[in-house]
């Protein structure tokens, strides 16, 4: 991880270097010049980290225990996947119906729930949301192609 | 005092108006269930459900954060009793004698206990705010950029020395977090800076939101998901008027242990980086040290259970302090509550106090009403609150996803930022696992933009001459201070070694 985080800061830098980083008479410090050395300072942490990881002095480097095990992986995995599945359809169906697939996934399958269970929140949630959200908040969420849909309702609320 | 008092009366008188008090209510109410929760704590609720505030004034929503914040405190004991799961790290001290006392059925005296004690824990740390909050905010008004770089210099050291994390991961977790801040628009010059890939969604910068939900809703669901997997057992309370009474005569055991660790809960909580959790691990220990029974304490003591619960809960209005008076978050909770008060147009820090004296008051008298509340629910709903608890947690993970999708895209109103939450809350997670602290980078992102200016407008008016920090009194004490705690693992650590080879 912290190779990663290292690559990460110097592409940081790279970036910031594209900007002014020195001293500009008049108007002091360049518009990269915070960014850089705040990633130069994030690349020497991780040079740091790695140096302690080499010579065993930190608990993760004497750690023989497995990252991420298999339970682990399945465990997480599934519900990071599923958020990704939600964003991803939010993208295709709306937010509403991805919504409903997200909650039908999650309720269903992962968490094994009778029918009648998963049926009742996968309608009340979207609802309770659109409520929350586009009817006290007026705040639109998402809807892709789904938005004609929503017309009749959105008569009703602002007749 | 005499000119406090008016303020403190009128602040009173804001805490009570219809829509203040039913906020009062709301946060208290939320904020209970959220501490309850396993996994979830006052950061995560403030977090996910500050999106939602934007339907309030400003005063109601940060009325209804901080009631979220008091009801989570009081909340964590709950499952810490009831389940031996701490509701948030705040209250893992509670687990040690809260545990032991409801496997030998005296889950409500150790529910009364805590209950009590947060509520004497939050009333202390209250008054001692009211007193304090004034003198901090007319010295703060002296400071200038120099001593606000200075001073959040101070804030990062604190966390470094302070947080008990490994140090270059929490160096690495602060300065990922500034760099994140400045992503967008430079605020000084309005050139595009770290527009990656020139995706135009960067241009509007991160919100800080977009992070805080991220790291304390959809990472520390993983993480909890990871965390949780064997079996929980909820202990059963028994609770009528009779039985409160009855436990209520027995505060007299731990009114003393109670008192010190209110005391102890507030200036610890002053301090970024501390807050609650090392608050009430320092009262439980204090506790123990001056009990003239040391050895029950982890076997059922119910002062075991009322020192940690008066410390958390003086602690998390004790971070108020800073960032009410000088702009400075003294926990992740308030870093995100300091982020929300800057969306509503708030600049917190001395002068909040001269232009926005109703709001300021009013936030202080609904502390005192908020303690009140969330005892009264707290006491009244036990049983109520110990069912929710029994909610699986495959019904609650997906209604927490969802809100944190949703309030990660009302901010802005654009997926980029729903993306970047989700693409923050998995790394978070996964560094989470190595160790390195998620609270630092919280706290940086808001205080990013505010560091940056008041070092470039430093170096401007010193033309390019850092030694500006130490030439001026009040940030060269913040400096040394700083420096001095930035040094003090280190110190401590070589003391230590020669300690061990003598």
């Amino acid at each position: 991880m912290a190779v990663i985080m290292g690559l990460c800061s110097i592409g940081l830098m790279v970036k910031s270097a594209e900007l002014n980083i020195g001293w500009i008479d008049g108007r002091g410090p360049g518009s990269g010049s915070w960014s850089f050395w705040l990633s130069a300072g994030m690349l020497l942490t991780c040079i740091a980290t790695l140096v302690r990881w080499f010579f065993g002095t930190t608990p993760e480097s004497r750690n023989r225990e497995l990252y991420m095990t298999r339970d682990t992986v399945l465990v997480v995995g599934t519900s990071a996947g599923a958020i990704l599945f939600l964003l991803v359809l939010t993208h295709l169906l709306g937010m509403y119906g991805a919504l409903i697939l997200f909650l039908l996934f999650y309720l269903k399958f992962i968490g094994r729930h009778s029918w009648g269970l998963t049926l009742v929140l996968t309608i009340a949630i979207p609802v309770a949301i659109f409520c929350l959200f586009e009817w006290a908040l007026k705040i639109p969420l998402p809807k892709a192609w789904t938005e004609p849909m929503f017309y009749p309702i959105y008569d009703l609320m602002y007749s | 005092m005499e000119s406090i008092l008016p303020l403190l009366g009128a602040g009173l008188l804001e805490a009570v108006q219809p829509l203040n008090f039913l906020m009062i209510l709301l946060g208290c109410t939320i904020g209970l269930m959220v501490g309850a929760m396993p996994g979830l704590g006052s950061v995560n609720g403030v977090a996910i459900l500050l999106p939602i505030t934007f339907l309030v004034p400003p005063t109601a929503a940060i009325i209804f954060l901080a009631a979220i914040y008091y009801g989570a405190m009081y909340g964590g004991a709950i499952s810490s009793i009831t389940l031996g799961i701490p509701g948030a790290s705040t209250a893992v001290a509670t687990v040690f004698d809260g545990r032991p006392m409801a496997q030998a059925g005296k889950a409500d005296k150790a529910l009364t206990a805590a209950a009590v004690a947060s509520f004497i824990g939050g009333t202390i740390s209250v008054v001692l705010f009211t007193l304090f909050a004034p003198p901090l905010a007319v010295l703060a008004l002296k400071f200038g950029p120099v001593e606000e770089f200075a001073l959040m210099v101070l804030a990062f050291a604190t966390f470094i020395g302070l947080g008990g994390d490994d140090i270059p991961k929490t160096i690495f977790s602060i300065l990922i977090g500034l760099v994140l801040a400045t992503v967008g628009l430079d605020i000084i010059s309005g050139q595009p800076r770290l527009i990656f890939g020139d995706i135009p969604g960067f241009l509007h910068g991160i919100n800080f939101l977009v992070l805080a939900i991220g790291i304390y809703g959809i990472g520390e669901m993983l993480w909890t998901l990871e965390s949780s997997q064997g079996k929980i057992t909820v202990h059963k309370v028994r609770m009528s008027l009779g039985i409160l009474l009855g436990n209520l005569k027995d505060v007299k055991e731990y009114i003393k242990t109670t008192s010190l660790g209110s005391m102890i809960g507030f200036f610890v909580g002053t301090l970024p980086a501390a807050g609650a959790t090392p608050a009430s691990l320092m009262s439980y220990g204090l506790a123990k040290t001056f009990s003239k029974d040391p050895e029950s304490f982890g076997k059922g003591n119910v002062a075991g259970v009322a020192a940690p619960e008066a410390g958390n809960n003086a602690a998390s209005t004790g971070s108020m302090l800073p960032m009410i008076t000088l702009g400075i978050p003294g926990s992740p909770t308030t870093a995100i509550l300091l982020g929300g008060m800057i969306i509503w147009g708030l600049r917190p820090g001395p002068l909040l106090f001269t232009e926005h004296p109703g709001f300021v008051w009013g936030l202080i008298g609904s502390l005192y009403i908020a303690n009140l509340v969330t005892l009264l629910i707290n006491l009244a709903f036990i049983p109520l609150f110990v069912r929710v608890l029994t909610i699986p947690f495959s019904i609650l993970a997906p209604v927490i996803y969802i809100l944190c999708v949703v309030g990660g895209y009302a901010p802005t109103q654009t997926m980029h930022d729903v993306w970047l939450m989700f693409l923050f809350g998995v790394v978070g997670y996964l560094l989470r696992k190595l160790n390195y602290p998620v609270a630092p980078a919280v706290l940086a992102i808001v205080l990013g933009p505010l560091a940056e200016r008041s070092l470039r407008q430093s170096l401007i008016s010193s033309h390019g001459d850092p030694l500006i920090f130490v030439e001026r009194p009040i940030s060269a004490i913040c400096i040394a201070l700083g420096v001095a705690l930035i040094l003090y693992p280190v110190i401590k650590k070589r003391l230590n070694r020669k300690k061990q080879a003598a």
